[in-house]
């Protein structure tokens, strides 16, 4: 081969990114692709976040005040499906990118061009679902859950879309997990065994072993969607044979994982943080991994939790009520680490602390709430009303948005080089912590009380709890344009930060320089 | 070939920026978007445009192309170092085990149906008061012949089930197609060795065979489906048992092909000359999505033909 040939790829470590568009449209390197994950992410949660708006501006007062029944339908499935798979996801996976190699100490991930497939894949697999809502009959209107016949015989035409869709995505997800196990797996530095890696990773390592495992499930569900609707099969029709509650048990066997996929990261940010600013080490560091693994097994057993009315047989009933409680163990391993880990340690609160702390303790009120739902007779009352809408907003966003918004905080020193304003992140802090109580407390009562979810009306002795409802809503929504200020505030006005950001902070990346150069560690570090 | 010195085999080989990844991402779209639109206009009985989809997959086999292209470049001028192969290796791993999770939904649709759904529709067991008041009519047996609502569900005329243990089996297409598809794990392994002692010729032969093999399982496929349904009347819209039955095969077809077009390429890699003894990650990944494919058609042919 020519020497031609050879010279245009050999010095790639001399020299920094390209200038301008193309960097971000071919960029082979981890930072760059977290960075989109994380922007990317960022502007899903506002969309996803303004549908949540107009969802709670027509529950603000019963009747039908601005919006048809028809597009209510759009905007609650829109919401979940955009939270779900293009905020929280691509968020875990930005910071995953960000984070892992300089974890484990590696010079990137393990496949750099597919790391920059799997982001690409999702601008354009949104670009299509949200095209669907000017398409002719409307945007997916059957909530997130998508259960066959509401998305086959009753579905909009631009369900085919949205099929494909959740295709690119899937794919997008298997190939960033790959990549990430992958590089846990391959290009940990000489001397970090399994039992030294940083509980961030573990986490992730865990959790891209469900992605892998359950998004092509996902797949084969809407594969037969598809199927039933174009082809004229009947595997969610009982006149053929089948059956459209085997369409939850697929989609549910997919689901419950994915519910884990979105909080076990989590659990590792806040892993980080509590040690860090408790200027102690992580309490039960060998429990806490086997904690999280022992939830991912169980994530496979439970799946029929979310179908208890649906008329299963005595025995399925019992044996998930059964599984799922016995999941409360190993969650209540991780809290009671977490506070052993905060007991007598030397506390600060700083901006990702307090984030990390109101993580602890709403995520665990969350945590309840489950356990309430898992009682099978309970759950006939529960199922379908907003306390399920209480319960699962608990675990995911004072829970896994929470802990994406403390791990931006708290590594936002080690991307930028510079520091946040901490007084406007306090701010920030409290503008969500309490908007986020004002929306979602209120609804655990009007869903004990028997408030139906997905229905764009209520009945009046509902109203006070809903307008309460409405108003944190929207006290939430905007203090996050707020963060959306804080963080440019910081990256254009911040004071240098130190290599070593925070006093209390371990880890590899704290022994980078900040911001941490292009290419980190082109030779591994030894890890003793 | 690279200069003298070569790479440096301590670094761990970053590539460069490229355009491959978001042109790929980009052809996935129009083919996909491209497809939905066929899909509707056919549905409302308009008027079907390949054209975009066309568009999209002439893209994407583009960019594969090129990108694997450059991947066998840079193998060859010594960049992937042994820990960038095993990457590779990982990567292959876990792709191969999502796609036994993909299988997975389906087998696990069809014992689900077969389990619990049909006897529930025919007034079995606890849930059966269901099926007895909807479809009075309707009895559970497997294959199912005969719909609950035939009206909605035309009937199959008749099933895949094999005949009884005999002479005739030898003349069951399934069990020709068993035998036919084992065989190729073995011919692709027979080439695998052929790449350890360096014989090019052997190494020729039982690959070009394998592909071979590929092939005739895939005609017989296709026979199998055009019996179907000119004249068992076994069609995808006749019930649960039409579409368990070529979902399962349909998909299992489709990854043969790609396991065939897979192979073939490797073929032709081998002819220029491609593959050293220790050295083999294309023709090896590729002979493990063999032998998945291989594996994934003996629980077919259990689950879905014999069972």
């Amino acid at each position: 081969m020519s020497e031609v040939v050879h010279t245009d790829h050999h010095d790639e470590h001399d020299h920094g990114p390209e200038k301008g568009l193309l960097r971000w449209l071919y960029t082979t390197n981890h930072k760059d692709i977290g960075t989109l994950y994380l922007w990317f992410s960022f502007l899903m949660l506002f969309i996803g976040g303004a549908l949540a708006l107009v969802i709670r501006t027509e529950l603000f007062q019963p009747g039908l005040q601005f919006i048809e029944p028809a597009f209510f339908n759009q905007m609650t499935t829109n919401h979940g499906l955009i939270m779900v798979f293009g905020a929280i996801m691509p968020a875990f996976v930005g910071l995953a990118n960000w984070l892992i190699p300089m974890q484990v100490g590696a010079p990137d991930m393990a496949l750099p061009r597919m790391n920059n497939l799997s982001f690409w894949i999702l601008p354009f697999a949104f670009g299509m679902m949200i095209s669907t809502f000017f398409m002719d009959g409307g945007g997916p209107n059957f909530g997130w859950t998508f259960y066959a016949p509401l998305s086959t015989t009753y579905g909009p035409p631009s369900t085919t879309y949205f099929i494909f869709a959740v295709h690119l995505m899937g794919a997008s997800s298997i190939m960033g997990s790959i990549n990430i196990i992958a590089t846990i797996l391959n290009m940990r530095a000489p001397g970090m065994t399994l039992m030294k890696m940083p509980l961030f990773v573990w986490t992730w390592l865990i959790t891209a072993f469900l992605l892998i495992a359950v998004m092509p499930v996902l797949a084969g569900a809407v594969t037969m969607m598809l199927f039933d609707i174009h082809f004229g099969t009947s595997f969610f029709n009982a006149a053929g044979g089948g059956d459209p509650v085997m369409f939850q048990h697929i989609f549910w066997f997919f689901g419950h994982p994915e519910v884990y996929i979105m909080i076990l990261p989590a659990f590792g940010i806040v892993s980080h943080i509590l040690p860090a600013f408790a200027r102690k080490p992580l309490f039960g560091y060998t429990s806490m991994v086997w904690a999280v693994a022992s939830i991912a097994v169980l994530s496979f057993v439970v799946w029929a939790h979310h179908m208890f009315t649906v008329g299963m047989p005595l025995f399925g009933q019992a044996f998930f009520m059964g599984a799922t409680m016995v999941i409360a163990i190993p969650t209540g391993v991780k809290v009671f680490n977490w506070i052993a880990t905060m007991w007598r340690g030397s506390m600060t609160f700083e901006t990702p602390m307090l984030f990390a702390v109101a993580f602890v303790i709403l995520f665990t009120m969350g945590g309840f709430s489950g356990l309430m739902l898992a009682i099978v007779p309970a759950d006939y009352q529960y199922h379908d009303t907003y306390f399920v809408v209480a319960h699962f907003h608990y675990v995911l966003v004072p829970g896994a948005l929470f802990s994406i918004i403390a791990a931006v905080y708290f590594w936002f020193p080690k991307w930028t080089g510079k520091m946040y304003n901490e007084s406007l992140g306090k701010l920030h802090f409290w503008l969500s912590f309490i908007g986020v109580n004002i929306t979602f407390f209120p609804q655990h009562f009007s869903g004990l009380a028997g408030m139906p979810r997905r229905i764009p009306d209520y009945a009046l002795q509902f109203a006070d709890f809903n307008m309460i409802s409405s108003v944190g809503a929207f006290i939430f929504g905007f203090s996050q344009l707020f963060f959306l200020y804080v963080l440019i505030n910081g990256i254009r006005s911040g004071k240098a930060a130190d290599g070593l950001s925070w006093e209390g902070a371990k880890g590899l990346e704290w022994t980078l320089p900040s911001p941490a150069p292009y290419h980190s560690f082109t030779q591994p570090p030894k890890v003793s | 070939m690279a200069s003298a010195a070569g790479p440096d085999q301590s670094v761990y080989y970053v590539p460069a920026q490229g355009w491959y990844p978001v042109w790929l991402a980009f052809g996935f779209m129009l083919l996909v978007t491209g497809f939905a639109s066929v899909l509707n206009m056919q549905k409302t009985g308009g008027s079907a445009d390949w054209t975009q989809s066309l568009i999209g997959f002439a893209i994407v086999a583009f960019v594969f192309f090129r990108w694997f292209a450059k991947v066998i470049q840079e193998n060859a001028e010594g960049y992937n170092n042994a820990q960038l192969k095993k990457s590779y290796v990982w990567g292959m791993g876990w792709f191969i085990f999502s796609e036994v999770m993909f299988f997975a939904a389906f087998f696990g649709a069809l014992f689900y149906v077969r389990m619990w759904v049909v006897p529930w529709l025919g007034g079995e067991g606890s849930k059966g008061i269901v099926g007895d008041y909807l479809y009075p009519e309707f009895e559970a047996t497997w294959p199912v012949v005969s719909n609950p609502n035939p009206e909605i569900f035309e009937n199959p005329g008749q099933s895949m089930a094999p005949p009884t243990l005999g002479s005739a089996w030898l003349t069951y297409l399934p069990f020709m197609n068993t035998v036919i598809l084992l065989s190729s794990s073995v011919t692709v392994h027979m080439a695998h060795m052929a790449i350890n002692t360096q014989e090019r010729g052997k190494l020729a032969g039982w690959l070009g065979f394998t592909v071979l093999l590929g092939i005739i399982f895939l005609g017989l496929q296709v026979f199998e489906y055009y019996e179907a349904y000119a004249h068992m009347g076994l069609t995808l819209s006749s019930g649960i048992y039409g579409s368990t039955f070529f979902i399962l095969t349909g998909f299992h077809g489709f990854h043969v092909t790609m396991g065939t077009v897979i192979l073939l390429i490797q073929f032709f890699r081998v002819l220029k000359g491609h593959f050293k003894e220790h050295d083999c990650f294309g023709f090896e990944s590729a002979s493990w999505y063999w032998h998945f494919v291989d594996v994934v058609w003996v629980g077919l042919f259990i689950f879905v033909y014999v069972l």
